[in-house]
């Protein structure tokens, strides 16, 4: 029979380690009495994009801050289980948070630019790891700021204030920040919900290139852009992990009721 | 009606989906031209094993059937599209089930005659083929046009059908004296009629893309409009 549309799914529930970015092994996690995440298990595969969906408080901004130790700056954050990443469970003692944190990168909701240039901005994890020389920042800078496609828009104005740029272009530019760091991962949670429709779209094809250089792991509230960027989505309820399934699947037809109820507006 | 176009979309990703949707109807029609084809021939050589091979080779057509749905439905649960994209979507699946109802026309046809059940008149196998030519060009016309997305092509291939549907009345008169008069292989004759009527109904199949085509491009739902209005569009295309 002729094939006519071409499709790679891989098996998340039998994932080899090499294609593995992130493994979450019976990951609990409570702030003070308040259990946010529980038990969750799920291996997220490497060099693809994967979305949290789920509504407000069901756990998954808090489950995409574990992946850098975010949490750790919260007062009475406890948790159980791991977090692998390369065989290495970063909830170890050992484990060098910093250099976690440039390993994984993360983008918040709004924009936060320094006060300080684009050149500035975009160099700034570099010059903190002691990064001197100006043929090498110079180099990074520029391929970070096309790899975030905003170099064309920037090129000419690179020393002026970053705060000067647009909302996406700041976006963008906080994007160029985190791959300046050539991240293993980059989290981005809710990237675009501060921007408008047409900018969204250019960061949603922005992630889609990025994604050949390192893991994309998305968080948004947005069902459709969900659908749109990821390769993977993973549908989150009251701290619990419903479903996890390549995108086509768990947006034409969902294993559980409760995804299908969600992503077809009957929940609640 | 702004201009159609596929791939100018910010999502590279999308264009590249629609693009390969599209693609993927033109490889079915290209099955489909070759599946008449086959039985064209066959039909004037009396060759029953190439018979046989159209009617294995319409499970290829339905397998594509059902990939390109299940691609539609793909699109329209993670791409959500709008306007023409939307029109390009549902055309596709609808283009898709006529295709694979021409494929069932066809393999009715080469059914008949791997079962070596083409009738003894030279003149209505000649007819038929006739017909059969007729409707092969206008099977092409209208992929052509799908391909192209060119109103005015399908309008011209639309105004076929009727040149079709009158070739068609006369060969149906034509076998219905041979059925009278050779009324002890009645059955056999049968056969025939539906063959006859298959033809007709593939350029009726074709008819229906080429509706969808002019709603795709103008935005316009020609179905169930009488001829005279059809000749305005016509014109104001031109």
């Amino acid at each position: 029979m002729v094939k006519l549309f071409e499709r790679n799914v891989l098996d998340l529930h039998n994932l080899p380690a090499e294609k593995t970015a992130i493994e979450v092994r019976d990951f609990s996690l409570q702030f003070g009495n308040k259990p946010v995440l529980k038990d969750i298990s799920m291996a997220i595969p490497k060099h693809q994009v994967t979305a949290l969906i789920g509504q407000s408080g069901c756990g998954k901004s808090t489950l995409i801050s574990c992946f850098n130790r975010m949490n750790d700056l919260v007062a009475d954050c406890q948790y159980q289980g791991e977090v692998l990443i390369d065989g290495r469970n970063i909830y170890d003692q050992r484990e060098n948070v910093a250099l976690l944190r440039t390993r994984v990168g993360m983008v918040f909701q709004r924009p936060n630019p320094f006060p300080m240039s684009v050149y500035d901005n975009v160099s700034y994890g570099l010059r903190l790891q002691q990064e001197k020389s100006r043929r090498v920042l110079d180099n990074t800078v520029e391929q970070a700021l096309k790899d975030a496609a905003l170099w064309d828009e920037v090129k000419d104005r690179l020393f002026d204030s970053a705060l000067t740029l647009s909302g996406g272009q700041q976006q963008r530019m906080v994007i160029a920040r985190a791959l300046a760091l050539k991240p293993e991962i980059l989290l981005l949670d809710e990237p675009t919900s501060a921007l408008d429709p047409l900018t969204t779209l250019y960061i949603e094809e922005l992630i889609n290139k990025i994604k050949h250089q390192c893991t994309v792991i998305i968080v948004t509230h947005n069902m459709q852009q969900a659908a749109r960027v990821s390769d993977y989505t993973a549908f989150m309820h009251q701290g619990k992990l419903i479903e996890f399934a390549d995108t086509d699947t768990l947006f034409t037809l969902p294993q559980k009721k409760s995804t299908e109820d969600y992503i077809t507006g009957r929940y609640g | 009606m702004p201009k159609f176009k596929l791939n100018t979309h910010i999502s590279a990703r999308f264009n590249i989906e629609l693009e390969n949707l599209r693609n993927s109807v033109l490889t079915m029609g290209g099955a489909i031209e070759q599946q008449l084809s086959d039985t064209l021939i066959a039909m004037r050589d009396n060759n029953r094993g190439l018979a046989e091979k159209v009617v294995f080779n319409d499970l290829n057509v339905n397998s594509m059937e059902m990939q390109i749905d299940e691609e539609c439905l793909r699109i329209i649960a993670k791409r959500h599209p709008a306007a023409s994209d939307l029109r390009m979507v549902l055309t596709v699946a609808k283009t898709t089930t006529d295709i694979e109802r021409i494929g069932d026309e066809i393999e009715r046809i080469a059914r008949m005659i791997a079962k070596g059940k083409l009738p003894d008149s030279a003149d209505i196998i000649k007819n038929m083929l006739s017909i059969g030519n007729h409707v092969m060009e206008m099977l092409r016309g209208t992929l052509n046009a799908f391909a192209r997305l060119d109103s005015q092509a399908a309008l011209l291939m639309y105004r076929e059908d009727e040149k079709i549907d009158a070739e068609y009345k006369n060969l149906l008169s034509d076998t219905v004296a041979e059925m009278q008069r050779n009324s002890e292989k009645l059955e056999d004759w049968l056969e025939v009629l539906w063959a006859v009527r298959a033809l007709e109904r593939v350029g009726d199949r074709c008819k229906n893309i080429c509706e969808y085509v002019f709603y795709l491009t103008q935005g316009k739902d020609m179905r169930h409009s009488p001829m005279e209005s059809l000749q305005e569009k016509l014109e104001d295309l031109r």
